[in-house]
């Protein structure tokens, strides 16, 4: 693998005059795990929603490499052209699953709907497929005819996963994928997302204010204080030897148990 | 040739939380390590030997210096490598027993050993077979290796962080107090597999504050005392 999959350049999200996140380079590699971290308001979701073609930037270019192998920049797509890469080539998932899943058709259909999209009509396959992925994400066959508001909140979060990794995406968003889960829930869905990104060769981009899931899952991180970068580099080296006050406070602060 | 060559490294804390006051930790810390040599960090606790293991790692960043490796022919200077080329001399060229095993819910011991082969694209089974080996020759009990180690004893943890260490063939290998907590039928083993190591041609650098065990596997000691910062007045 010789070329990145995403790339960054000066990306700046203005609401009016109030700054969202400014002045983001960055590139991600394919099969790289990239964690973006700081408090409520820093500016990681206003990025996170640059990044995946749903709030366009302000100024700065995202750049993506297409399966087709060229470069495009993502707010430049057609219509058509940005619905077939959300749908097929990226995944998304939300903090809340009820905004990355549709609550009132079964648990097969969220995961075949998205293979329907990539043309899938063969309802055998469809069916068979969905449940290989709740069986990866460990959801029991006997449940895929069940609609995901009979679910846990752990089973959803597990069901938008499957949703969004059954097209074999090759970048996933995350925001906050364990936030609003019990420890216990939390450390299950972190080992499955470990496996399956490592699994598949994913490359993804994280956004959590726990430093512990961005050890767990990912290569490099990104901190973040008011809408700035204000360090990056290799996970393990920005959490055991961070340089920057603001990171300092943050790695000081974590509880120890 | 050197396998691995630390050139006028220095390194200093600044403690932001406590009014930015500066800790100087060493400074020109030079030493190569030579191919199927074991060099031993010496010196009291605080005198940095354990960060200049974890700057060679690549887990802390340097002030200033070289640490050269050779990685897939040629030489990288892991000093100033970006985060992917540190990743990729972690998987291909540069192995790391720490003191402490940083579990991960719910991944049993022996995918824990196995998986730096699994990432570097060994079989899986072929990996699990290598770990079994090793966990068996460290003396951890069978009934344990499907369990994850979170719940093991420290010396437990420690012989499942020597199998993960062990479990590669990386031409340097660096390693922590790996017999801090063992008793001394394994510490006995070991040293074996240290012996094997260097037999092999692997370069090692470690700190053992165990004596015994340090006069078995050094072939030369570097006092870290050298390496002190003077402070400025």
């Amino acid at each position: 693998m010789t070329e990145p999959l995403l790339r960054v350049e000066n990306l700046t999200k203005y609401y009016g005059s109030r700054l969202g996140c400014a002045d983001v380079n960055f590139e991600l590699w394919p099969g790289e795990v990239l964690a973006i971290v700081g408090e409520s308001g820093s500016g990681k979701t206003t990025l996170l929603n640059s990044l995946s073609a749903t709030l366009e930037p302000s100024s700065g270019r995202t750049l993506y490499r297409m399966r087709d192998e060229q470069w495009r920049n993502i707010y430049e797509l057609s219509e058509a052209e940005r619905r077939f890469l959300v749908r097929t080539d990226w995944g998304f998932v939300h903090q809340n699953p009820a905004d990355g899943l549709r609550m009132t058709v079964s648990a097969g259909a969220n995961v075949g709907e998205r293979l329907m999209a990539v043309g899938d009509r063969h309802y055998g396959h469809i069916r068979e497929t969905a449940l290989d992925w709740l069986g990866r994400v460990e959801i029991a066959a006997d449940r895929i005819d069940d609609q995901p508001r009979s679910f846990s909140g752990g089973m959803r979060q597990r069901l938008q996963i499957a949703r969004n990794l059954v097209t074999g995406p090759r970048l996933v968003f995350m925001d906050e994928p364990t936030g609003g889960l019990d420890v216990s829930v939390q450390a299950r869905l972190l080992d499955l997302l470990r496996g399956l990104v490592g699994e598949l060769g994913l490359a993804a981009i994280v956004v959590t204010h726990d430093l512990a899931v961005a050890r767990l899952l990912s290569h490099r991180m990104m901190v973040m204080k008011d809408g700035r970068v204000i360090e990056a580099g290799l996970t393990d080296r920005v959490l055991d030897d961070p340089r920057e006050p603001y990171t300092q406070l943050l790695v000081s602060s974590i509880l120890q148990v | 040739m050197t396998a691995l060559s630390v050139q006028n490294l220095a390194k200093t804390f600044t403690m932001h939380l406590r009014d930015g006051v500066v800790l100087p930790v060493v400074a020109n810390v030079n030493f190569d390590v030579l191919p199927g040599e074991c060099v031993v960090l010496g010196g009291p606790s605080g005198a940095g030997k354990s960060s200049i293991l974890k700057m060679v790692y690549g887990n802390y960043g340097v002030d200033a210096g070289a640490i050269l490796l050779q990685h897939h022919g040629e030489i990288v200077d892991l000093a100033i490598a970006d985060p992917r080329t540190v990743l990729t001399l972690r998987r291909d060229s540069i192995g790391y027993v720490s003191q402490f095993l940083r579990t991960v819910p719910r991944v049993s011991a022996l995918d824990v050993v196995a998986e730096p082969l699994v990432i570097r694209g060994t079989d899986k089974s072929e990996a699990q077979q290598r770990a079994r080996d090793l966990l068996a020759r460290l003396n951890l009990p069978e009934r344990l290796w499907s369990l994850p180690p979170a719940t093991f004893s420290g010396g437990e943890q420690q012989r499942v962080n020597i199998a993960r260490g062990f479990i590669t063939d990386h031409p340097v290998l660096l390693l922590d107090e790996p017999t801090a907590s063992l008793d001394a039928t394994n510490r006995a083993v070991v040293v074996a597999m240290i012996a094997e190591k260097k037999a092999a041609g692997v370069a090692l650098l470690g700190i053992f504050h165990d004596e015994e065990v340090r006069e078995q596997v050094a072939d030369r000691i570097v006092d870290v005392t050298d390496f002190a910062p003077r402070i400025a007045a």
